[in-house]
C-alpha cells in the first residue's frame, strides 16, 4: 500500500529539500516506485536539487487547475526510472493550492506509487499544512540547534492536530531526522547531542546525517547525495534512514567520512 | 575552541536548559498566543472600576521559569485622580 510521507521542519534551511531528494532516491534505489512532490509554491527548489530544473513543463498547480494531466506533469528521473518528480509552480498564486485539489492528486498517485514524498515549505502557513495534510508518516528534519528544535516542536504539535489522520483520531507516524550533526562538537559540549534533542522532542529517531561537504557537492551538481556518492557518510546515513522508514530495525550509528578511531569513538558516544 | 572555552565548558548544556524551559511553556495552555492580551484587558477592566489611571502607564511583564513563572503588573496611578469608584465602594 502506498505511503504518503511528508518531510517537514518549520524552520527553513535545515535540509528538507536535500532530505526529500536523498530519501526519495534511496527508497527508489531499493526498488520502490517513488514520487517526490514539491509543495513550495513560488520558491520551488526540489527540481534544482534533483537536477531536473530544465525539464519542468507542467507543475502541481497546473494539474490541480486541470491545465495538465498528472502523467504530463510527472518528470521521470534520468538516473532511476522508478523515481519521479512533481514540481511546484514557480510563479503562480499560492491560493491555487487547494485541499480538494491536492486530495485528488494524492489519490491518483497512491494507485501508481509505493512512496509519495511531500517536500514541505518552511513555516506553518498554508503550504506547510497542506503538505502534511494527507501524510501517513512524517520525517521532521532538525538541526541540533535551538531555533530548529523549537520549530520542530511546533511542527510535531501540528502533525498531531492538523492532519487528516489526527482529525480521524489516528496518528501520523513521526520520525526525527537530525541533519548537519557534528559528533566531535557534540562530544565537546559545543553542540546539542542526539540524546539532548531526543529528550527534548520525545520523538523516535530515524537517522543522523553528519555535516558533510558531500551534501553541498551533490546539490551543486543536481543529484541526490545517495546517487551522487553512495558511499559517502551522508549517503550511507540516508540509506539507513530509508530502511528504517520501511520498518527495518537497524542500529543507530553516526557515519563518518574518515574512519579514524576518533570518529568511531564519537559515533558510539552519540548513538 | 580557545583554551578559555575548554575550561568554561561547552555552551550546549545552556541551549538544552533554555529549550527545556521554553518548550515546557509553549506546550502548556499558558502559551495560548493571546493570553497576555486577555489578562491585560481583564486586569485593566477590574482596576478601572476602582481607580483611574492611564492605560499607557500599565506594564505587564512575564518571566517564565523552570518551576514557577511570574507575572508582574506595574500600574502607575496618579495621586490627584485617585479613588473615583473606590470611594463609592
Amino acid at each position: 500500500m502506498a505511503q504518503v510521507l511528508v518531510v517537514t521542519s518549520g524552520k527553513g534551511g535545515v535540509g528538507k529539500t536535500t532530505s526529500t531528494a536523498a530519501l526519495g532516491a534511496a527508497l527508489a534505489q531499493d526498488g520502490a516506485k517513488v514520487v517526490v512532490i514539491d509543495f513550495d509554491v513560488g520558491l520551488r527548489n526540489l527540481d534544482l536539487v534533483m537536477g531536473a530544473e530544465r525539464r519542468v513543463v507542467f507543475d502541481l498547480i497546473n494539474v490541480i487547475n486541470g491545465v495538465a494531466k498528472l502523467p504530463q506533469a510527472l518528470i521521470r528521473d534520468k538516473r532511476l526510472e522508478n523515481l519521479h518528480l512533481l514540481p511546484a509552480s514557480q510563479t503562480r498564486d499560492k491560493d491555487a493550492l487547494t485541499e480538494d485539489g491536492i486530495a485528488k492528486v494524492i489519490d491518483e498517485l497512491r494507485s501508481k506509487f509505493d512512496w509519495i514524498v511531500c517536500d514541505s515549505p518552511a513555516g506553518i502557513e498554508r503550504g506547510a499544512t497542506l503538505a502534511m495534510r494527507f501524510a501517513d508518516t512524517a520525517v521532521i528534519v532538525t538541526n541540533p540547534e535551538v531555533s530548529s528544535v523549537r520549530d520542530s516542536d511546533r511542527i510535531i504539535g501540528l502533525l498531531d492536530a492538523k492532519t487528516l489522520k489526527a482529525e480521524r483520531g489516528e496518528r501520523v507516524d513521526k520520525h526525527l531526522l537530525i541533519t548537519r550533526f557534528t559528533p566531535a562538537a557534540a562530544a565537546r559540549g559545543e553542540m546539542l547531542t542526539i540524546d539532548d534533542v531526543l529528550e527534548i522532542l520525545s520523538c523516535p529517531l530515524v537517522g543522523i546525517i553528519p555535516e558533510s561537504k558531500e551534501v553541498l557537492r551533490a546539490s551543486n551538481v543536481g543529484s541526490p547525495v545517495t546517487l551522487n556518492d553512495p558511499l559517502s557518510a551522508p549517503a550511507r546515513a540516508y540509506f539507513d534512514a530509508a530502511r528504517r522508514l520501511k520498518g527495518e530495525p537497524l542500529p543507530m550509528v553516526v557515519h563518518g567520512d574518515t574512519k579514524s578511531i576518533f570518529t568511531k569513538l564519537f559515533a558510539r558516544k552519540a548513538a | 575552541m580557545s583554551l578559555f572555552g575548554f575550561f568554561r565548558g561547552g555552551s550546549a548544556p545552556v541551549a538544552r536548559e533554555r529549550l527545556q524551559i521554553l518548550l515546557a511553556h509553549e506546550r502548556s495552555a499558558f502559551s495560548q498566543p493571546d493570553l497576555l492580551g486577555v489578562l491585560r484587558e481583564e486586569i485593566l477592566a477590574a482596576l478601572s472600576r476602582h481607580v483611574s489611571f492611564e492605560p499607557d502607564k500599565v506594564q505587564i511583564k512575564m518571566d517564565r521559569g523552570k518551576s514557577v513563572s511570574t507575572l508582574a503588573v506595574d500600574i502607575e496611578i496618579p495621586n490627584s485622580h485617585r479613588a473615583t469608584g473606590a470611594a463609592a465602594a
